[in-house]
């Protein structure tokens, strides 16, 4: 009856509460592989084995939870503003494009150090880009940046298929990407750093340099959001556009710049398999991280240090799920899209539904944590 | 005397620790006009809440026609013939008024035959009390005092017999007041029973028979209106409280700081709210504004902090303007020295998910001290948040803790320490004291004299006229969004309440 | 006579491609109107398409088929209404997470049931909703334009289509004539002025979601039951989203959906038609550019350059009774 945010230990409305949610997620994951006639607790530890159990599969598992981390970091900085990007997915699929512009550009001409900076430019501008059209609408005309998103999520889909089939590819193939890239916008292999402790990884393992990158923008984000006064804003904006109207905080400006910043993350994205692993820019290569970007800030908590460890979770995920669908046949990868799925109903729009449960057993213990420590006179 | 339409025996209603209804025994008579006077949160509304079947009372008994009943939805109330007009109106937007009036009343699956009834019965309500409405027209398309009028008719399409209006009159001008209260005595001439839940005294003496005063949660008198007077009744509803006095010496005005000139503003649903204030606040002086709530106070501060955007009018700030019309910036204003405690610390004077260091720079978080470039400057920020906690006595004194987990005194000061230690010329204060503990009121008083003895320009707004009058040195009456009047503060309390309830002159209660 | 011919082709085939469009954005109207915002379209119809083929693979019966989708894709409905109306949950939160339960779903227990990469086996002519040949089509042929448009466009259709474009007027009925088209066009708008009037507002929303969860299974079960013969992978293929569209350029309103899911429908069939060819004046329009359009058309609407497409006022907010 009173409010749904009554107060509860910090450590469990940070840790058990998420974790609870988390662990029904999987629960309820692990009753659809019995439905298919496996054992769970048998697929969790191939699953496992899979993304940790040797190098490669650790490299691998990193390179994945790089494109995540991005997403995730996407998502989570729009939420810090009270925004919810959906449109992540385009944003990334968008700036594959400025990276393939720099790229194709410099990838003769440059050495890789120099082209890679470029590249995060082109991605990161592309992708602002991208986002900056929906926040304009959102901020000037009130148009509801969820639905402006999913939109552009379409369009750049048929933009990228028009870029690739009409004018990216190069004569005579047949396949709609581009040419291969050229040693200049290849990207450094970080498999060797696995190998330095010990594990085995064969230099075609995937994880590169933008693993770094993703952890350094981990790390800004925290910078941006908790340091700077434009972080400030955003999560005053956030928490209550009242207080940043009294504050002095101009909404339409903040909801742009915060709307860009998401976008050029999502937009770095396209780096990864770019120039790390595909050299090439080709179809589909977003291939719903953006999506999975959402569930990785809810169970992230939209902080850096909770976004890490969710997008290696769902590296693991990916990696573990191709393992599994090799030794399972009837679990394919496709097992991790309905995992997200869980992960965003609990974590996300179930996210209070223990909550309830929580306080009363916190309650039988000390009656006085749980919501009853209510101020004399608050409700005057 | 008359049978008793609806009888309360011994109702309380309590909110966490807040008891908002204690005790109360009323007796409503059939046919009759009853209103209910009181202050805000003297529990006015909680009581016709739980007569309507919004909430349950905590104990106590409600009686219909002589009978016991159970009232624990609206559903109830209205299987008892008994309607609500609320404050704010329960109508939908973009449905004409045939659809609002149906809504839930619906005889049968298909909307025919009902839509044709209510036609019918449209018709002869219209004749019968003269409560003329288009039932076609669309309700956003229609001035106020009208969709108050389809709020009325719904509850008598629904048979009801007791008719429960809460500020009926906030939203309507005088000329549509007046026709709703030719259309209060037609209702009870057809032997309806009225309950008028209102502040304005004028009110009550131009159409009620029988007038209960409410404070603190209980009713305190019940008067036969002829046997009573405006001043008995004001008197009532303030009450002779003991006056929190705090020390203070005489104030020396100085030069004018803050000039306001024929401000008016409008809320955000197109309501006029202030109609063209005018007032100087000097500086070394409180100008305390009474009120009671929703007469344009709010709005009035916030036009002048920059907050929402004036209609008309001006306000000169140290002598030059401030684009109240315009793009008035708070952040700007706050470089010009005018310091703002909001009225809703809550959602505009704090970010309760905040840490309080975070929250003691809200507004001021691009002055250089707190920043290093693009950076915030965690150090200084933190240093100066601890030494504010210490000067006011914030506790616990932790810049740490969650802003959402300090007892309401305590934000209090977090916000007033923010406002003042800045230095401001002019000091812009909502309701200072609102949920705020005994020893942090006074506390905040004396800060607030404080601020005016060292020549700064204060003023404050609050619905407890107590503190008005005990911190100000001048008190402007605002009613219906205008300055009724202007008293000392050594005006009785009597007279205050009277201005409050839009009495201006005594004889136009007689 | 050429072109008519032609044209009559496009036409059939824009009615076709609009038939799951029109069902999904009829779903979506009754959810909204609700109050109760649902971008969970896609998933839903996705879900109802497999539960459907694979029902009436196992059964070999289309209207068991049809039931099955219509009952999963309720469930999901009801999962969507458990967070957004029990649980005041974030809508879009719930959506998308109904999205990704259904397209990962979908394929893990077709592989499972089925063996066949993601599809169900191919459905026999007892387990489709075949086509339906309007009486004297086949007489009427010869006739000059109306007999083509007769037999060439009216005629021929499966059920299901002729019942999505039959709801188009019974939910304009639903909605404007009956009562529980009042509330639920009303607890949209203002529940609070629902509640007051006595009516559970929980019990009207959750009614709107499970109205939602029929014509999504309906849908799907066009999908996967008339349009092809059996469940593919992914095969909504964003259609949920383009029926969302619809919705919003229709205004939340059913006669106007119908035309808007029509439009976009036809921008389809132009596309599938006139892959690469040069138009004269203007060239050759890339394919994709069409397949945008409907997307684009809906952003500028929403932009409030042509026109203004205002949502149910009380849209993706969950109700508190206030205090």
């Amino acid at each position: 009856m009173s409010n749904p945010y009554a107060k509860l230990p910090a450590w469990a409305d940070y840790g058990l509460i998420p974790l609870i949610n988390l662990l029904v997620a999987f629960f309820v994951a692990g009753l659809v592989v019995l439905l298919v006639g496996e054992n769970p607790f048998h697929a969790a530890v191939i699953l496992v084995d899979g993304a940790f159990g040797s190098g490669q599969g650790i490299a691998y598992t990193l390179y994945y939870a790089t494109n995540f981390i991005f997403t995730g970091l996407a998502v989570a900085v729009a939420f810090h503003c009270g925004l919810f990007n959906i449109g992540g997915e385009g944003q990334a699929y968008i700036a594959g494009l400025g990276v393939a512009l720099v790229a194709l550009t410099f990838d003769s001409v440059l050495p890789w150090w120099l082209t890679f900076p470029l590249a995060v430019l082109g991605a990161a501008a592309f992708g602002a880009l991208w986002a900056l059209i929906p926040a304009y609408l959102q901020a000037k005309r009130g148009s509801h940046i969820v639905i402006t998103t999913i939109m552009f999520n379409f369009i750049a889909a048929s933009i990228m298929v028009y870029m690739l089939v009409d004018v990216l590819k190069p004569r005579g193939s047949m396949a709609p990407q581009t040419r291969q890239l050229l040693e200049g916008a290849q990207l450094p292999k970080l498999g060797w750093i696995l190998s330095e402790f010990g594990l085995t990884v064969r230099p075609s393992a995937p994880l590169n340099l933008t693993f770094l990158l993703a952890l350094l923008m981990a790390f800004l984000v925290w910078v941006l959001i908790w340091r700077t006064k434009l972080g400030y804003e955003i999560r005053t904006m956030g928490f209550s556009p009242k207080a940043a109207r009294y504050a002095g905080i101009s909404e339409a400006r903040i909801i742009i710049i915060t709307m860009m910043i998401s976008g050029a993350l999502a937009g770095m994205m396209a780096l990864n398999p770019i120039m790390g692993d595909q050299y090439r820019l080709s179809l589909d290569f977003v291939a719903g991280a953006g999506f999975v970007g959402i569930a990785v800030a809810l169970m992230g908590r939209s902080h850096p240090v909770g976004i890490v460890p969710a997008a290696i979770l769902f590296g693991m995920l990916y990696q573990g799920g191709a393992e599994l669908a090799f030794e399972m046949p009837n679990i394919s990868r496709d097992m991790i899209v309905i995992i997200q799925g869980l992960v965003i109903l609990f974590a996300g729009a179930l996210e209070h539904m223990f909550r309830p449960w929580v306080q009363a057993v916190f309650a039988s213990f000390s009656p006085r944590s749980v919501g009853m420590n209510q101020p004399k006179g608050e409700r005057a | 005397m008359a049978e008793a339409a609806i009888e309360l025996v011994g109702i309380n209603k309590s909110f966490g620790t807040v008891h908002a209804n204690r005790d109360i025994n009323l007796v409503i008579e059939r046919g009759s006009i009853l209103g209910i006077v009181g202050e805000n949160g003297a529990g006015k509304s909680t009581l016709m809440s739980i007569l309507y079947g919004f909430y349950q009372a905590d104990s106590g008994e409600i009686k219909v026609g002589g009978k016991p009943v159970s009232i624990k939805t609206p559903n109830d109330a209205i299987a008892l013939g008994i309607g609500m007009v609320h404050q704010h109106f329960m109508l939908v937007q973009n449905f004409s008024v045939i659809e609002n009036i149906i809504l839930g009343a619906e005889h049968e699956a298909l909307l025919k035959r009902s839509i044709a009834n209510a036609r019918s019965e449209l018709d002869r309500l219209e004749h019968e009390y003269g409560l003329e409405v288009d039932p076609d027209a669309i309700i956003e398309e229609l001035p106020v005092g009208l969709q108050q009028r389809v709020e009325i008719l719904k509850a008598l399409y629904r048979g009801a017999e007791i008719l429960i209006l809460d500020e009926p009159t906030g939203v309507l001008t005088p000329a549509e007041a007046d026709h709703l209260f030719r259309i209060l005595r037609q209702l009870k001439e057809q032997g309806k029973t009225i309950v008028l839940i209102t502040h304005k005294l004028r009110e009550i003496m131009a159409i009620t028979d029988t007038v209960s005063v409410m404070r603190q949660g209980t009713v305190v008198a019940t008067r036969k209106t002829s046997e009573t007077t405006v001043e008995e009744l004001a008197e009532l509803m303030v009450g002779r409280r003991v006056l929190l006095r705090v020390e203070k010496g005489e104030a020396n005005p100085a030069a004018v700081k803050l000039s306001v000139s024929n401000l008016t503003v409008k809320d955000s649903r197109g309501v006029t709210m202030v109609k063209d204030v005018s007032f100087d606040v000097r500086g070394g002086e409180i100008v305390g504004i009474a009120g009671v709530a929703g007469n344009g106070q709010s709005e009035l501060i916030e036009a002048i902090s920059g907050i929402r955007r004036a209609v008309s009018g001006s306000v000169l700030l140290d002598g030059s303007p401030i684009d109240v019309t315009g793009h008035a910036d708070p952040g700007e204003l706050r470089d010009r020295g005018l310091a703002h405690v909001p009225e809703d610390r809550h959602h505009v004077g704090l970010v309760l998910a905040f840490e309080e260091s975070e929250n003691s720079i809200l507004g001021y978080h691009d002055k250089p001290q707190y920043l290093k470039g693009p950076f915030l400057d965690i150090e200084s920020i933190r240093t100066d948040a601890k030494a504010k906690i210490a000067k006011f006595d914030i506790r616990p004194p932790n810049d740490r803790l969650r802003t959402a987990n300090f007892s309401g005194g305590n934000q209090q000061k977090i916000v007033l320490a923010r406002e003042m230690e800045q230095d401001p010329g002019v000091l812009i204060v909502g309701q200072p004291t609102r949920g705020v503990d005994v020893g942090a009121i006074e506390f905040i008083h004396k800060q607030l004299i404080a601020m005016r003895d060292s020549g700064k320009a204060v003023l404050l707004v609050s619905v407890e006229l107590d503190e008005i009058r005990s911190l100000s040195d001048r008190i402007l009456v605002m009613f219906d969004g205008r300055v009724v009047g202007e008293r000392s503060p050594d005006a009785t309390e009597g007279e205050l309440g009277l201005l409050m309830a839009g009495v201006e002159k005594l004889e136009a209660a007689e | 006579m050429e072109f008519v011919d032609t044209l009559i082709n496009i036409l059939n085939s824009t009615i076709r491609v609009s038939v799951p469009l029109l069902l999904a954005c009829l779903a979506g109207l009754y959810s909204e109107r609700a109050g109760i915002f649902d971008i969970g379209l896609e998933g839903k119809m996705l879900a109802g398409a497999f539960a459907g083929a694979a029902a009436a693979a196992v059964y070999g019966s289309a209207w068991i088929g049809l039931g099955m989708a219509v009952l999963v894709s309720v469930a999901l409905a009801l999962v969507h209404g458990f967070a957004s109306i029990t649980h005041r949950g974030n809508q879009i939160v719930s959506g998308v997470a109904i999205n990704f339960i259904a397209a990962g779903s979908t394929i893990i227990l077709g592989q499972a049931w089925f063996n066949q990469g993601g599809r169900t086996p191919s459905l026999p002519p007892e387990g489709r909703f075949g086509s339906n040949t309007l009486p004297f089509a086949e007489e009427l042929r010869g006739v000059p334009v109306i007999g083509q448009i007769y037999s060439g466009l009216l005629s021929g259709h499966s059920l299901l289509a002729y019942a999505a474009f039959l709801a188009v007027p019974f939910t304009w009925w639903v909605l404007f004539r009956t009562r529980f088209g009042l509330r639920l066009r009303a607890v949209g708008e203002n529940p609070a002025a629902v509640d007051t009037a006595g009516i559970s507002v929980t019990w009207l929303r959750y009614r709107a979601v499970i109205c939602t969860g029929i014509l999504t299974g309906l849908a799907g079960s066009y999908m996967s039951l008339s349009q092809n013969a059996g469940f593919v992978k992914d095969m909504s293929a964003g259609r949920g989203f383009i029926a969302l569209a619809a919705l919003i350029f229709a205004k939340w309103r059913p006669v106007p959906a119908m035309f808007a899911c029509l439009l976009f429908g036809f921008l389809d069939a132009m596309a599938i038609r006139y892959q690469g060819i040069a138009l004269p004046m203007i060239g050759k329009i890339p394919v994709q550019f069409m397949q945008a359009l409907p997307y684009v058309l809906t952003v500028i609407l929403l932009a409030g350059f042509i026109g203004k497409a205002i949502p149910p006022r009380a849209g993706g907010v969950p109700y508190v009774k206030e205090r």
